[in-house]
């Protein structure tokens, strides 16, 4: 049932399992009704995939929720069109018209869904034996011993190690991939004809989430039922669908096989996505990194920009000393249990990691949750302190520092974070959260000689602003008034305030819509060229990383196991952690998708260890001009 | 779970020795002399010096909290000031009142707090949630004695149903209970609604839901077991709260319990009852908490395992 021809096929030939048809959903604004999805029609056939992407305020997700009338329960209603499905007696039924609560029989039984946070997803209170077996309770009126012994055949058909012990566990003893795992074993659990799948690996590392996404793809093709997936990844789209439904403010864009879409987009909106998202492989044969050729979508008449020509990032000042030198640079955070607070473990969250970072260079820090990334950051940035190491900056060694010290350090060293919505604060205007590290910091802008400090600040606020693609004017509002793309350019701003000369970027972009994160990428380059900057990049997006990096630290378990120039290692990795790594980013290629249905398995290993049982750290060896391996088999083991 | 059992309550001990230390020293910081104090206005320096032998304060202080502490783990507090009984029969008598009547009251509140809560925050915005909250706000705003007054005046005087006052029969619990538990009732009813509503909002209701759960059972089994957590330590406050002895409505009721002793105790200066006293309100605290994380460690697995 895969390609452009089976995909077809579906189309015409097989009823279609699922027809909606003209659905609008409203929901009550402070200015009345607001139709949040106007007039959006589709089908699934039995056995296909429909992707439904767009990104947020797409109406994708509420798409998504009105087909079982979940949407009901959220404070929305449907206001117009029809959902036809037809269940597994063969009659077809509206679901658009009788009441939510009419319909749970329908609900688990024969539409199921995974939602997009497997971390909150699962009821806290209950086992994960009673969750699944309440379904199967539910709908195929078996007995509790009969129940749990399908929970238990569902648990190992998603490949659970060990299911039978994992049956009467509570949610919060699982990580993130298994907990979507136990979501996809309830949601299967009666075999339903439709799943619906809210970005199901949304919020997982992308190794778990090729996982999830092949998992989903051998169930599907066991057991014949109609997948609609709802995305803002093009990367996930182009992997798992037969047909693309692109969403742009409710409305449907763009419709048609997931080749056509990629090869020959109609709509403006769908080329201006499709040119933000980020292509693993884009740069290849390039040594310095290239902002995205971004189109650029007008509001008013969703007409595309033609690309200039991107410029290349050529910034770094080789000849320079470096700007920062990190050298084995070890934190661990102590594990104490007990009444007495004894110490029971460590974690080792960074474990002799040696790099450096020159003026006006991007060097990337990758890696999956729990590698160590963040924690190097923070430590650099003083917000931890370090076990052991040495953190040089502009040649000085931060531990040598006086309080006086450590506080310009604060100020040359600026940190942004990943979660605009919650690194503003939502009581202040956005114009104090900028000038902020100006008065902490004591920092007198250069300005107009003459000016009172106050207007000077003013001044350099609304400069900076204008630099981040902001108005002056904006300082006098609040941040809720503020897009997340706007936020993160508020951040970048308050980042830059004291002309800083490293800025530690920490999955910056990750939060954002794929065209608001190429805007922001595209800025902070443009920043960069302009500025000088250095920035320490840390990210899990091994597209943005080449899209970004002058070179690349790949780190693992708390160590760096690769370390070199962007194209070395994109190109040439060496370590068989890195390549693991690539090989699981989704391309955004339909024609380069993966037919590997080999499952895979195998948790991200934690870092926590017992007393005394130090971890080995191997150092790196050089295997090409500046381009670092360590020789073990750490993250290797696959 | 034993394990956690067997922790916590080892943990009671230090805080039970702490607080025997501070009602120890109450009776030593008292300004004067306590010999003096329990031998009366009257007595002569002999007199005082014989009572002084009798109790022991002549001795060190260590030796006397060594014997405090040995009568207080068998229940022997002295004998009270003022009836010259053994203040733990005064105790006694007064407890066992004092506590029937709070488990009454305590029971049918928090199940109609839960009730008017629940049923509030499932029709949230219409006219049965204002219903519920202009009844529980007025719960809250009600003085309970002139609410007391009220009821008696009806079912006692007027009606006739219900005897005034007094304690004994089922027919004495109906409104001293009512109208202690008014309060509970509301401040429970206005609690669990807001922790409903917030666990309402949680991703696991929406899968609930997804799966098929008929709504009866998504309030009643996926939502509230996980707002009783919240609701749990509410219910073991006020516990402790009305173990204490409501003394307004043991006063219109005439109802024989502590509030009322700790009343006359104080006025009158009985310092050994007032001791006693304070060591029991602690301990019942203490008993109430402990209850409180074992419930809560049963409604919550995230603390039964770390």
């Amino acid at each position: 049932m895969r390609g452009a021809a089976a995909a077809a096929k579906a189309v015409d030939a097989a009823p279609a399992l699922l027809s909606v048809e003209g659905l609008s959903v409203a929901f009550d604004g402070e200015h009345g009704p607001v139709r949040v999805v106007d007039d959006v029609s589709f089908t699934v056939a039995p056995g296909e995939t429909v992707a439904i992407v767009g990104e947020s305020g797409s109406g994708k997700s509420v798409t998504s929720l009105s087909l079982m009338r979940l949407v009901d329960y959220a404070g929305g209603r449907i206001v117009g069109g029809r959902i036809r499905f037809k269940g597994r007696d063969g009659r077809e039924r509206d679901l658009a018209t009788p009441p939510a609560e009419s319909l749970t029989d329908m609900r688990g039984n024969d539409i199921a869904m995974v939602f997009q946070e497997p971390m909150t997803s699962l009821n806290p209170v209950f086992t994960i034996g009673d969750q699944i077996a309440e379904a199967v309770m539910l709908h195929q009126g078996l007995d509790r011993k009969a129940a749990r012994d399908e929970a238990l055949r569902m648990l190992e058909k998603v490949r659970i190690p060990e299911p039978a012990r994992l049956l009467d566990r509570h949610p919060h003893q699982l990580s993130g991939g298994m907990r979507q795992r136990v979501m996809i074993a309830m949601a299967l659990s009666c075999r339903p004809s439709l799943l619906i799948a809210d970005e199901p690996t949304t919020a997982l590392d992308v190794t778990i989430q090729a996982q999830i996404l092949r998992l989903i793809r051998l169930l599907q093709d066991e057991m014949g039922m109609g997948v609609i997936f709802i995305t803002h990844d093009m990367g996930v789209v182009a992997e798992v669908a037969d047909r693309v439904v692109v969403m742009w403010r409710g409305r449907k864009v763009e419709e048609g096989t997931v080749e056509r879409i990629f090869q020959a987009p109609q709509h403006p909106y769908t080329k201006a996505l499709l040119s933000a998202v980020p292509k693993l492989g884009a740069l290849r044969g390039q040594d310095l990194p290239v902002r995205f050729p971004l189109l650029v979508v007008d509001d008013a008449k969703a007409e595309a920009a033609p690309p200039a020509p991107p410029p290349v990032q050529d910034t770094v000042r080789a000849a320079d000393a470096p700007l920062l030198e990190v050298r084995d640079l070890t934190t661990r955070f102590d594990v104490r249990k007990g009444i007495f607070g004894s110490l029971k473990a460590r974690v080792h969250a960074v474990e002799k990691v040696s790099f450096a970072v020159r003026p006006g260079e991007t060097l990337a820090l990758v890696g999956e949750s729990g590698c160590g990334k963040s924690t190097t950051g923070r430590t650099i940035m003083g917000l931890q302190s370090a076990t052991s190491g040495t953190i040089r900056f502009d040649g000085v060694d931060t531990a040598t520092l006086d309080s006086n010290g450590q506080a310009k350090l604060k100020e040359k060293i600026q940190y942004i974070f990943q979660d605009p919505f919650a690194s503003l604060n939502p009581r202040m205007t956005v114009g104090f959260s900028v000038a902020e590290p100006m008065l902490v910091h004591d920092y007198v802008p250069t300005s107009k000689p003459g000016l009172s400090r106050r207007r000077a600040v003013e001044e350099r606020v609304a400069e900076l602003l204008t630099q981040v693609g902001l108005k002056p004017e904006h300082a006098r509002r609040y941040p809720h008034e503020f897009s997340g793309g706007q936020r993160q350019r508020i951040c970048i701003a308050r980042a830059l305030a004291c002309d800083p000369k490293l800025i530690i970027a920490d999955e910056a972009v990750a939060a954002l819509d794929v065209s608001i994160q190429a805007q922001i990428v595209n800025l902070l380059m443009e920043l960069q060229a302009k500025r000088g900057l250095s920035y320490l990049f840390i990210s899990h997006d091994m597209a943005v990383v080449e899209r970004v990096s002058h070179r690349v630290a790949v780190m693992y378990l708390g160590q760096i196991v690769e370390l070199g120039p962007r194209r070395a290692v994109f190109e040439n990795p060496q370590h068989p952690y890195t390549r693991r790594l690539m090989a699981a980013v989704p391309i955004a290629d339909p024609s380069r998708r993966t037919r590997d249905l080999r499952l895979l398995t195998g948790e991200i290993p934690s870092p926590i260890r017992s007393i005394g049982d130090e971890p080995a750290v191997q150092p790196l060896v050089p295997v090409g001009e500046d381009h670092f391996v360590a020789r073990h088999a750490v993250g290797g083991d696959f | 779970m034993l394990k956690y059992l067997v922790g916590r309550i080892a943990g009671i001990l230090p805080v039970l020795l702490v607080i025997s230390v501070f009602v120890f020293g109450f009776v030593h910081l008292l300004p004067g002399d306590p010999a003096r104090l329990v031998a009366g206005p009257d007595a002569t320096q002999r007199d005082v010096e014989l009572v002084r032998q009798d109790l022991g304060l002549d001795q060190p202080l260590w030796v006397q909290y060594g014997r405090f502490l040995g009568n207080a783990v068998q229940g022997e507090f002295g004998r009270s000031m003022k009836s010259k009984r053994p203040v733990s029969q005064e105790i006694g008598e007064r407890f066992m009142p004092t506590l029937y009547l709070t488990v009454v009251a305590m029971v049918w509140a928090t199940l109609a707090g839960l009730l008017i809560g629940v049923a509030s925050a499932t029709r949230r915005g219409r006219w049965q949630d204002h219903v519920g909250m202009v009844v529980a706000v007025s719960g809250i705003a009600f003085p309970s004695f002139w609410l007391g007054l009220l009821m008696i005046d009806l079912f006692s005087v007027k009606l006739g149903w219900l005897p005034t006052s007094g304690y004994g029969t089922w027919q004495h619990y109906v409104m001293p209970s009512l109208t202690l538990g008014l309060g509970v009732a509301a401040v429970m009813a206005r609690f669990t609604r807001s922790a409903f509503i917030e666990i309402a909002r949680e991703d696991y209701v929406r899968t609930a839901r997804a799966k098929g759960v008929p709504a009866r059972l998504v309030v009643w089994k996926h939502t509230l077991r996980n707002a009783l957590i919240p609701i749990i330590t509410m219910v073991g406050l006020q516990f402790g709260f009305l173990l204490g002895g409501s003394i307004v409505v043991e006063t219109v009721f005439s109802w024989p319990g502590l509030g009322r002793l700790l009343v006359d105790s104080v006025n009158y200066r009985d310092y050994t009852v007032i001791q006693a006293e304070i060591l029991l309100f602690s301990l019942e605290f203490i008993i109430i908490n402990l209850l409180v994380d074992v419930l809560y460690a049963l409604a919550n697995p995230e603390i039964r395992y770390s």
